[in-house]
């Protein structure tokens, strides 16, 4: 796997105040990271940073293995980025504008044609190729945005915040591209919601006061998400004494008559043996769901106990 | 890379009806004063005729119309160049010029050269008035030469100076308005010298409108010219180093 995006201990003051400290995080081709974290947690600063707009105050990036500072252009040639405001010029086109930025981008002449059609067709921008900018709907400038960024088919693409504005299906397609893109490039892209990077993020990284508090993959992420409890409703009353000797259960907890939660240790799951106990019994088994922790749960106990640290 | 965006630029301009409006209007002014210049010619020319080494037609023409040029000029430059990178930064979109694999200099640059671009043009249209008394007379081509030399370096520090302005102000309106009164200062700087009887030769130097009637009077030396482009070269680095700073800031 090569390593496409190396940020080293980055950190970003303004005046006095720090917005960034310490992040240290790795991307890698295949590989679509998820950059968590509430309003002003640092998320935009460190994407301008990986990007070039903005210098950190210490710190080294480096894109495809040029540092940001010292090989500028190089490192600009493999990077794609969205920000928070798509930086679209309402006087033009769709067309014009992405032949400007291809352009700027150093595509070469003969393929511009080429990168410009894929890039609307990948953004379904195709039907609105000739309308001004400043006359389509916020959700179709974003997408003008992305078909901006992806334009050039850059190793690394940064996306800030790219599903805000849009609707559900939108949205939808959006993520489906962004896993697309996931396959044979690397992306970041920076959210607040939280569904959004289960469903299209390899890696999670949670940012709280311009500290990294999470780095996770999607799997570590499910793990942490993993509770241990199961949560049962039967017909008749079970009997907890006898359930209690299924190997595995730790407590059980009587919520009312006829349901129960029951602790059992992360390792080895139950489930299986405690359905069986109760069909056999003939209590009329009703449910069985394993209790998950939300994202958003993972999200706040993280921030809260990183702020009481 | 300069050219792309050069060319982005004067394009643009032709989007928004700025830039024929202002073509339109100076051409109109500029014809007026023209007119009336030839007309004074017309009245002149018996009188001038028995003077020994009297002003010719060119010399009657050409300066008053292209001094006249600047003065305009000096208004409506400001105008173009407010918007170079002070809009680009309100509008979010200069951070696509930043990410994108090019220099800061190919960026000032090219706003640069855009905005000239349609300055010369300018410059064209005004000079199409006088050569169009060709077909009746005959003019110093090479008086008219110093004078088109002379207005292209004037305008050109101007868009110096109303580049550099657009990086630093918040606003347009303060990019106008400081460009302006730069310029302005710098027009008038020589009349405060010119009234004291100690002339101040620090500020006799620095007057814009000095070196400019040098070059307009046929006289090309190469420190009005070295002047000029001073000027200009200081500005754009100023402005390179502004927008620059843009990734420090805050």
């Amino acid at each position: 796997m090569t390593t496409l995006i190396e940020a080293d201990r980055l950190s970003r003051y303004y005046g006095s105040h720090c917005a960034v400290k310490d992040v240290s995080f790795t991307l890698a081709k295949g590989e679509v990271l998820g950059f968590l974290g509430a309003n002003g947690a640092g998320k935009t600063t460190t994407m301008q940073m990986l990007c070039g707009n903005l210098a950190p105050s210490a710190g080294q990036i480096k894109i495809n293995g040029f540092d940001l500072l010292d090989q500028p252009k190089a490192a600009k040639l493999n990077l794609g980025y969205l920000p928070d405001t798509p930086p679209l010029y309402k006087e033009l086109t769709v067309q014009e504008f992405l032949l400007y930025c291809a352009q700027l981008h150093g595509i070469a002449k003969n393929s511009v044609a080429d990168a410009i059609k894929r890039a609307q067709e990948r953004c379904g921008l195709t039907d609105v190729a000739g309308r001004l900018i400043a006359n389509l709907s916020k959700g179709f400038q974003q997408r003008v945005g992305i078909a901006q960024a992806i334009l050039h088919n850059p190793e690394v693409i940064v996306l800030d915040e790219p599903t805000v504005g849009l609707d559900p299906i939108q949205i939808r397609e959006i993520r489906a591209l962004i896993r697309e893109l996931g396959q044979d490039h690397g992306v970041i892209l920076s959210t607040h919601i939280l569904t959004e990077v289960q469903e299209s993020c390899t890696h999670v990284q949670i940012i709280d006061q311009g500290r990294l508090i999470f780095n996770e993959t999607i799997a570590g992420l499910n793990r942490q998400m993993d509770t241990g409890t199961l949560q049962i409703t039967t017909r008749l009353a079970p009997d907890i004494e006898n359930l209690l000797k299924i190997p595995g259960i730790s407590s059980i907890e009587n919520i009312t008559e006829n349901r129960i939660k029951i602790h059992h240790s992360v390792t080895a799951n139950p489930a299986e043996q405690i359905a069986e106990y109760i069909i056999t019994a003939g209590w009329g088994l009703q449910e069985l769901t394993p209790v998950k922790r939300s994202m958003e749960d993972i999200f706040i106990s993280l921030t809260k106990e990183h702020r009481e640290l | 890379m300069i050219l792309t965006i050069a060319s982005r630029e004067f394009r643009t301009l032709f989007l928004s009806p700025m830039a024929w409006t202002i073509l339109a209007i100076l051409q109109f002014i500029l014809a007026f004063l023209f007119l009336t210049q030839v007309e004074a010619f017309a009245e002149l020319q018996p009188k001038l005729a028995t003077i020994e080494g009297a002003p010719g037609l060119t010399d009657i023409i050409v300066p008053p119309l292209f001094g006249n040029a600047g003065i305009i000029l000096l208004l409506v430059t400001p105008l173009l160049t407010m918007r170079l990178i002070c809009e680009e930064r309100r509008n979010k979109t200069l951070s696509l010029l930043l990410s994108a694999p090019i220099s800061n200099i190919d960026v000032i640059l090219g706003k640069y050269f855009g905005i000239l671009g349609l300055l010369l043009l300018i410059i064209a249209l005004i000079t199409l008035m006088p050569l169009s008394l060709l077909s009746g007379a005959e003019l110093d081509l090479g008086k008219l030469f110093a004078n088109i030399l002379g207005l292209l370096l004037l305008v050109s520090a101007f868009t110096a100076i109303g580049l550099f302005m657009s990086c630093i102000a918040g606003h347009p309106t303060i990019a106008a308005m400081g460009a302006f009164g730069m310029l302005l200062l710098l027009w008038i700087l020589d009349w405060s010298a010119g009234m004291s009887d100690q002339r101040s030769e620090l500020f006799a130097y620095l007057s814009m409108l000095k070196h400019f009637q040098n070059v307009q009077s046929g006289l090309i030396s190469s420190a009005d010219i070295g002047y000029f482009l001073l000027f200009i070269i200081t500005f754009i680095t100023l402005s390179i180093r502004s927008l620059d700073n843009d990734r420090l800031q805050k």
